[in-house]
């Protein structure tokens, strides 16, 4: 196996007096397809917001690419990250949202061009080649000029496909996106997802219900409980041979 | 700071302080005369013949934006030369009518705005129901429409108690007239005037925390969602 | 009686007042939204002594009436610290725009913060700058949601301009009132002509502010 990608060392997280996250032990493979099942408030979602740096671990480490996410050296201490630190590791990772979070003022194109131009620092020229090519292949190549709000809810997560691709991650997070869809729109979304995970060479990790989709495409899946991972495995291990009670009476849930 | 003294301000402190009965008079006088005055424009707004509702709102938006220093000054020096319906009115009443008139036009929107937000369902419950236009408006739309614009109708009572003082400008001898009569009489206008900042500053702001909290507790009773969560985009 | 003899007498000294008017208008609105983001942009600040003390400056001001303050710049302030404002021009401008400036500052504050938590994720997750999230992505929402207030404060301001005839200022209250202690009777006709005036000025703010409040309703994520 080589070096992973992303190593979660027993990572906790509170939010005031609720423990979310009870010490999480995870390493990704670059490249690797991660799924994240549980029940609503396993802390699913929290375990992606703390590697997009959305949210502090309270304790533990996450390392990325060999590179300390939340803490940087100085004068040979481990010190909190600052903003600075915190941009350096954060480039390498990209995040599609529940709610798709587009900029409203902006064109779909200018939503796609924005970022690769000014953190980047593209030229305008190549930004926007690339960001009209990765819109194309999201398949709203027509819609170039259009604004978030003329479009529908499947057409918003597409373009915030397109506009977190056109950074070019190694990591991609994808947290609960089908989720505010209606459910004819769903199927859009999941085929761009699957192109993405084709192409084979990022990480991803999906905070996901679409139990079917996660056994298609996933390498591993999670189900996470009360804060911690209670069951990893391949799909096929987790989702139809494990002895896990909660976790069966979850997929229960799922199935009927 | 050396100019500053405290024997000046002990002296013209019960000086000013006797006008404060006459702003917070006049404060209440002109408030009671505009959210009276504001029902006129909401029911203009209400009106169906539009020959005669187009120009008396332009009559409102007039009033609206023109300065209520000037329109003062036209009640009080102008009204008593106007031919036939012209009479000479004290500096109180003046001021009463003046800023009571300009402030009735926003209040008329206060009132409007609670009007519209009542539900549509509502007004069709009235009809259902049969009730004649007085009914319906006592018994249904008002009981609805005016509760959640209390908290807004309080800002505009702050609001103009902060006005008031213009009517020292056509001698209505409330705290800032007192202050400019002192200033005047002793050549210190210094601890006067920032005595007069004290007041406003002592009675506004308590009274502002006040609305705010009466707003708050408005919005959870009538069911107004406090902003949570964010919208999809 | 309004007579035209008696309007064209009148309507060439008002005219007289109007540059200075629009003068104090005009830098009133400058520097009142210029103190607006300045004090709205410390009160978001993560310095507590700027956020206090801007939260002073917002509260005295609001607290207080416009003419209270205009009086006390002018007659007051240079007794209390020995320095002139500079002009009764500047005392006036002063006054209005501080005064609106503090208002104002609430509505960029607010408006700000109502940007929705997304949208800074979102750029977050796009590894923006925190100066590039305001610059980008908060800011340019955050002024859409300003527009219809910020408009109403164009017609406030205009109205509050007429304070200044009051320190002197030679504005068109103050030669209408040069105008009305001249001649009494004339008054009706007079005080009329200044508030026409006044409204004529407030047209233009009237049709700003309308296309204000339509500009607002694009563009904005708000929570």
């Amino acid at each position: 196996m080589s070096e992973p990608i992303v190593r979660y060392n027993d990572v906790h997280k509170s939010f005031g007096d609720v423990q979310v996250l009870k010490g999480i032990d995870l390493d990704i493979q670059p490249a690797e397809k991660v799924a994240v099942i549980g029940p609503s408030g396993s802390g699913k979602t929290t375990i992606i917001r703390m590697l997009m740096t959305l949210e502090q671990p309270t304790s533990g480490s996450i390392i990325v690419d060999g590179k300390n996410l939340w803490h940087m050296e100085k004068d040979g201490d481990l010190v909190p990250a600052n903003e600075k630190h915190l941009r350096q590791v954060r480039g390498d990772i990209g995040m599609v949202f529940q709610h798709f979070n587009l900029f409203p003022h902006m064109t779909i194109l200018e939503n796609c061009m924005t970022a690769p131009i000014h953190v980047q620092k593209k030229d305008k020229e190549s930004a926007k080649k690339d960001s009209i090519e990765m819109l194309e292949k999201v398949g709203l190549g027509d819609k170039l000029d259009d604004y978030p709000a003329m479009l529908s809810g499947g057409q918003k997560q597409r373009v915030a496909m397109a506009r977190a691709l056109v950074m070019h991650p190694k990591i991609m997070l994808f947290d609960e996106v089908t989720s505010a869809l209606d459910p004819e729109l769903v199927g859009e979304v999941l085929e761009v997802i699957r192109d993405i995970a084709n192409e084979g060479e990022m990480a991803m990790v999906l905070v996901t219900h679409e139990m079917e989709f996660a056994r298609d495409i996933a390498d591993r899946i999670l189900f996470l409980d009360n804060g911690v991972i209670a069951e990893e495995g391949p799909p096929m291990d987790v989702l139809e041979n494990s002895t896990n009670e909660r976790l069966q009476s979850f997929l229960h849930r799922f199935r009927t | 700071m050396s100019n500053w003294s405290w024997s000046t301000f002990s002296d013209a402190f019960p000086v000013v302080l006797e006008g404060l009965g006459i702003t917070l008079g006049l404060t209440i006088a002109c408030y009671l005369f505009a959210l009276i005055f504001g029902f006129i424009w909401t029911l203009i707004r209400r009106m169906p013949i539009k020959v005669i509702r187009l120009p008396l709102l332009w009559v409102m938006e007039f009033i609206r934006s023109t300065p209520p220093l000037v329109q003062l000054f036209f009640i009080f020096y102008a009204w008593p030369m106007v031919p036939v319906v012209g009479m000479a009115l004290d500096p109180f009443v003046s001021a009463v009518i003046g800023l009571g008139i300009h402030y009735s036009t926003y209040i008329g929107e206060v009132y409007r705005s609670g009007i519209d937000a009542v539900d549509n369902g509502q007004w069709e419950a009235a009809r259902a129901l049969n009730y004649g236009t007085s009914k319906k408006w006592t018994k249904i739309i008002l009981p609805q429409a005016l509760p959640p614009t209390i908290p807004m109708l309080g800002n505009y009572l702050i609001i103009m108690f902060k006005e008031v003082p213009l009517a020292s400008t056509i001698g209505v001898l409330g705290i800032l007239a007192m202050a400019n009569d002192y200033g005047a009489q002793h050549w210190r206008y210094l601890e006067p005037l920032t005595i007069v900042a004290i007041l406003f500053l002592v009675l506004s702001y308590p009274s502002a925390i006040l609305i705010n909290k009466l707003e708050r507790k408005m919005n959870k009773r009538f069911d107004k969602k406090e902003p949570t969560g964010s919208k999809a985009v | 009686m309004i007579t035209i003899n008696a309007i064209a007498d009148i309507f060439p000294v008002l005219m007289k007042g109007v540059e200075i008017t629009v003068t104090v208008l005009l830098a009133s609105i400058v520097l009142g939204y210029l103190m607006a983001f300045i004090a709205g942009f410390c009160r978001l600040s993560n310095n507590i002594l700027l956020r206090k003390f801007t939260g002073f400056y917002v509260e005295v001001f609001r607290g207080t009436s416009l003419i209270v303050q205009l009086f006390w710049l002018y007659y007051a302030f240079p007794i209390l610290f020995g320095i002139e404002v500079g002009s009764n021009f500047w005392a006036g401008v002063l006054a209005i725009s501080l005064n609106y400036g503090a208002y104002m500052s609430e509505i960029v504050r607010s408006s700000i913060l109502a940007v929705a938590k997304g949208q800074s994720e979102a750029s977050t997750a796009l590894n923006m700058s925190r100066f590039q999230r305001m610059r980008l992505v908060i800011f340019p929402q955050a002024v859409r949601m300003m527009l219809p207030e910020f408009g109403n404060y164009l017609i406030l301001m205009l109205k509050s301009t007429s304070l200044v005839s009051l320190i002197g200022m030679t504005d068109i209250l103050y030669y209408g009132d040069i105008l009305r202690s001249s001649n009494l009777s004339q008054a009706p006709t007079v005080y009329f002509l200044v508030l026409l005036f006044y409204f004529i000025l407030a047209l233009p703010l009237i049709w700003l502010t309308k296309k204000m409040e339509s500009a607002s309703k694009k563009g904005v994520a708000s929570q």
